[in-house]
This record gives structure tokens, sequence and C-alpha cells, in this order.
């Protein structure tokens, strides 16, 4: 396998984008990574890129050959493939588009993720419930932000988890949003607002639970020797797994840990020859407040049971230990489905480059963790630079 | 979204898991292979006794369009007797709900797909 460096990335404004249509957004992400690249555009080999459903949002299949077309791709007949595992669409198709190129079949490849969601008005929640088991837990009353809730509470019971921990994960993205210009919500918010919002799914509310938002976000990723050509500051990709767990959370063996990130961490810190300590910054899929917690936990930044503390210590805070979601994270900045695992790695090679203005941590290595619905499939991603 | 839900029928209303005889393993939602044996499965399906406990819970206050009426209930992980957890609603106060509360399974309205619409039965769960 060949070393994989990201030469070029870009991101559209999160949030709701009532004057963009999908095609805008997506190519507003990808003429900015083409940019950054210093790339004329013929020089991309392949195109991947994640999404949730496009065909219940839009009403539109056949994304990649759409997304080719309205990015002036269409004459170079390049290969472009969709990818999708729920919210974890944006993750696999970056770990498709490595793959593509650590084998030797294309140097230069583009990995992107869209989604656009604000057209279906109320029904989008009802959309990304389709993550999860449709038959045997939406059908019998659950709701996305229910299974979280319900990790939450044995996770409070049996470990104590406070509910002004989880307020403090909202509280510590929000502010980290305010220094990002492409996110949802660039507003602080107190503890109080937050464990006085109303109830989503008891013991969550409003302010644990991330937004449905559009957007979209692309990276572009090539051998370290053609990378050499175009960059003289290539972050490289050091690891890329992805790992499956039972769809249903009630089928796992534990509720309050994702099997799916502990197998796909794992891997990935053995084929980078790092452990947890080794990473200094992180962006992780915190869907809900609760998921970060666990993310802590499951990715090994904390023992188990304990990843509240690390909140409460202020350890993934900006000008912490490790801190996590600079960008804000899903909450803040904002969740676009299929979009966030790709939004995710362009926050962690801009903090990588020095690139992160404002938000600016002190970084070496840096890791993304996406997940799709409650953790099914998991895809961790580590980079160096 | 109708036709899967009325393949499984049988299922749903007499709380019918499949049993895998090589391992003893329950398995509700009923299952074709088993994940622990797989090529050595040998399933049946064995009709469950209905009880269980809450392993967790949730009040659902922000509710689906077609469940508006129950608003707010509770759902619930419930692990039954026999070993298997499943995701169901117990119809009770929301302020009864506890942890390791029993339980026991009845047959109940679930939903319907509009004014007009057909009418969605499935098992429930209730305060033994």
């Amino acid at each position: 396998m060949r070393k994989v460096a990201v030469i070029g990335v870009g991101q559209s404004k999160f949030g709701e984008l009532w004057d963009a249509s999908f095609r805008d957004i997506v190519l507003s992400a990808g003429i900015e990574a083409i940019e950054d690249a210093g790339l004329e555009g013929r020089e991309i080999e392949a195109l991947y890129i994640g999404n949730m459903s496009g065909g219940r949002f839009l009403a539109q299949e056949h994304i990649a050959a759409l997304i080719a077309d309205y990015s002036g791709l269409a004459e170079l007949h390049i290969p472009c493939t969709r990818v999708e595992g729920a919210d974890a669409s944006g993750g696999m198709a970056l770990r498709q588009a490595y793959l593509a190129v650590a084998s030797g079949l294309h140097d230069i490849v583009i990995a992107a993720g869209a989604e656009k969601v604000t057209d279906v008005g109320d029904k989008a929640m009802e959309i990304l419930s389709s993550g999860v088991d449709r038959e045997w837990e939406v059908f019998n009353g659950a709701t996305l932000a229910s299974l979280f809730a319900m990790m939450a509470r044995l996770h409070m019971d049996e470990y104590g988890t406070r509910a002004e921990d989880l307020a403090m994960v909202s509280v510590k993205n929000h502010r980290n949003a305010v220094k990002n210009p492409k996110a949802q919500f660039r507003r602080e918010i107190s503890i109080d607002i937050a464990l006085n919002s109303p109830y989503v799914a008891e013991p969550l509310r409003m302010f644990d639970c991330a937004p449905v938002s559009d957007g979209a976000a692309a990276v572009i990723l090539a051998s370290e020797e053609v990378a050499r050509k175009y960059t003289d500051t290539p972050v490289f990709i050091e690891a890329s797994s992805q790992a499956s767990d039972y769809i249903a959370l009630h089928s796992r063996r534990d509720i309050t840990t994702m099997d799916a990130v502990v197998f796909a961490a794992r891997e990935a810190y053995k084929k980078a020859g790092i452990e947890p300590d080794d990473i200094d910054v992180a962006e992780v899929h915190d869907s809900f407040t609760i998921a970060e917690i666990i993310a802590y936990e499951d990715l090994g930044f904390a023992e188990k049971g304990k990843g509240a503390e690390l909140i409460r210590e202020g350890v993934t805070e900006l000008d912490g230990d490790i801190p996590v979601n600079p960008s804000g994270g899903l909450k803040a900045c904002g969740h676009a489905a299929g979009a966030t695992g790709v939004r995710q790695a362009v926050e962690i090679v801009l903090q990588l480059r020095g690139d992160a203005g404002e938000r600016q941590v002190d970084a070496e290595r840096g890791l993304t963790l996406n997940i799709g619905g409650t953790g099914a499939t998991a895809v961790v991603t580590i980079f160096t630079r | 979204m109708l036709p899967r839900f009325w393949r499984k029928i049988k299922q749903r209303y007499n709380l019918i898991a499949t049993k895998c005889e090589n391992c003893g393993t329950y398995y509700y939602p009923p299952r074709n292979l088993c994940p622990k044996c797989r090529r050595k499965s040998k399933m049946v399906e064995v009709r469950l006794s209905g009880k269980g406990e809450v392993l967790s819970y949730s009040v659902v206050h922000d509710v689906p369009e077609n469940m508006k009426e129950q608003k707010p209930y509770v759902v619930a992980l419930i692990k039954l007797d026999e070993g298997p957890v499943i995701t169901s609603q117990l119809v009770c106060e929301p302020r009864e709900v506890r942890r390791g509360m029993k339980v026991k399974a009845a047959f109940r309205r679930c939903g319907e797909e509009g004014e007009a619409g057909i009418i969605y039965y499935c098992t429930k769960f209730i305060p033994e």
C-alpha cells in the first residue's frame, strides 16, 4: 500500500441553505478543494461521494454522476461512485478514495460528502431514522433521539454521568463554532440554557441533539509522490479503518459501548503504530451529546465509564490536552448526514496545516470518528502532518 | 412499509422468537441465522413468555407524525426472561417507569396511516 496525502480541502457553509440547491452546495465545496490543491480539474481520476438519502430527501438517485456532471467533470468520463452508510456515508467515501490511491489504482482522487435535507421540511427526522432498524426499532416507537436517550440513561445510572456533563459538551461545541465561519450555530450558550431547553427524548433535551443541516465537503487525495508536486504541506492519512455491528441497539453486546468504534479505533491505532494518547486533536460524531462522551471511552481517550471526567476537567476544550470538535462538531457546526465524515476530515486537515484561524490548536496528529445511525457503522481515520 | 410488516405478523402478535438449538441462544426479533454459530445454526421457532424487565427507557416528546396522539409516550429496551433485549413501547404513565421494572407483553393498537388509513397492531408492554 502507498502512502496517501490530502492535498486540498473545501466545504460549504452548513445550515439551512434555502437559497442553494444540492448541486450548488456540492459545487462550492468541490471548487474550494480543487483551488486549495492548485489543480486545474482534469487531473482528477475518480470521485467518491457520500450521500445518505438523495432518494428520499430529493427524489434523486444517481447522485455520483450528477455531481460529476455539475462539477464540470462529465467530459472526463471518470468513474464516480456514491457510497452509503447512513450518516457514516462521508467517512466511508473518504475511505474508498483512500483505498483507490493507496492501492496504486489512481494517483489523484476526490472524496466528497453532501446532503440537502431542508427541502423536505418536517420529514427530515423521519428520513434520518432510516439509519436504524425500521422494522424492529422505529416501528415499535423508537426515534433516533430516543435510542441515544436510552444509552444516556444507562450511562448515567451505571457510571454517574450527569445531565450537566451532557450540557457541557453542547456548551463547548457551541463555543468552538463561534470561531468557525462555516458553522451553522455561531452563538455561545450557557449550561442553564441547555438544561432548561425542552425535552426531545428524556433525558436528552434540545441542546443535546445535533440539528439537521444542508452541507457539503470535499477533500482531494494523492499519492505521496504526486502530492509533493502540489504542496509543501501535505497531510498524510496514517490509517483508515471501518467496522460494523448489529444494526439495532437492542442486539448489541453492551448498550453504552459502540463496539464498531472500539474495533475501528483499535485497528487504526495498530496500523498507525500509535496509542490513543498520541492523538492531539479529534473530530467525533456528536449527533447527540452522549455520543461524544461514549466516543471518548470507545476511542480510548478515557477508561470505560469515565468519559464525563474529560468534559468536567476541560481536557477536550480548545485549550485542553485533546481538543475534541474544534469545528463545533455536529452539534454546532451542523450535521449534514452524508457530508459529515468528510467535513470532519476538512477540519482536521486545516488544524494540522495551521490554517484553522481563531480555533487553531497545536497538533501534529488528528483523528476523525464518523458513525452511522446508533453505531452500526464506524469509520476512524488518523491524519498526521 | 406495509408488506414487510405483514410478513412477520405472526411473530409480532405472538412474540415468536427463534432459538438456535446448537448454542441455545434465543433471538427476538427472529433471525434465520445465528450470528454465533452461522453455518452451524439450527433455528427453531419458540413462543416467548412475554415477561421481562426494563433495561433502559426514554419518555419521547418529539414524536413522529403518526404517533402525535400518544405524545409523550414511553419507549423502552426490555430484557425478556429468555434473554433477548427488544425495543418496545411501554404503556404506562411516564412518571411510573423505572429501570428494573417487571413488565409483560400485551396486544395493542400501534398506529395508523392517516384518519382513513390502515390501523396497525403490535405487541407493547405493560407493567406486571
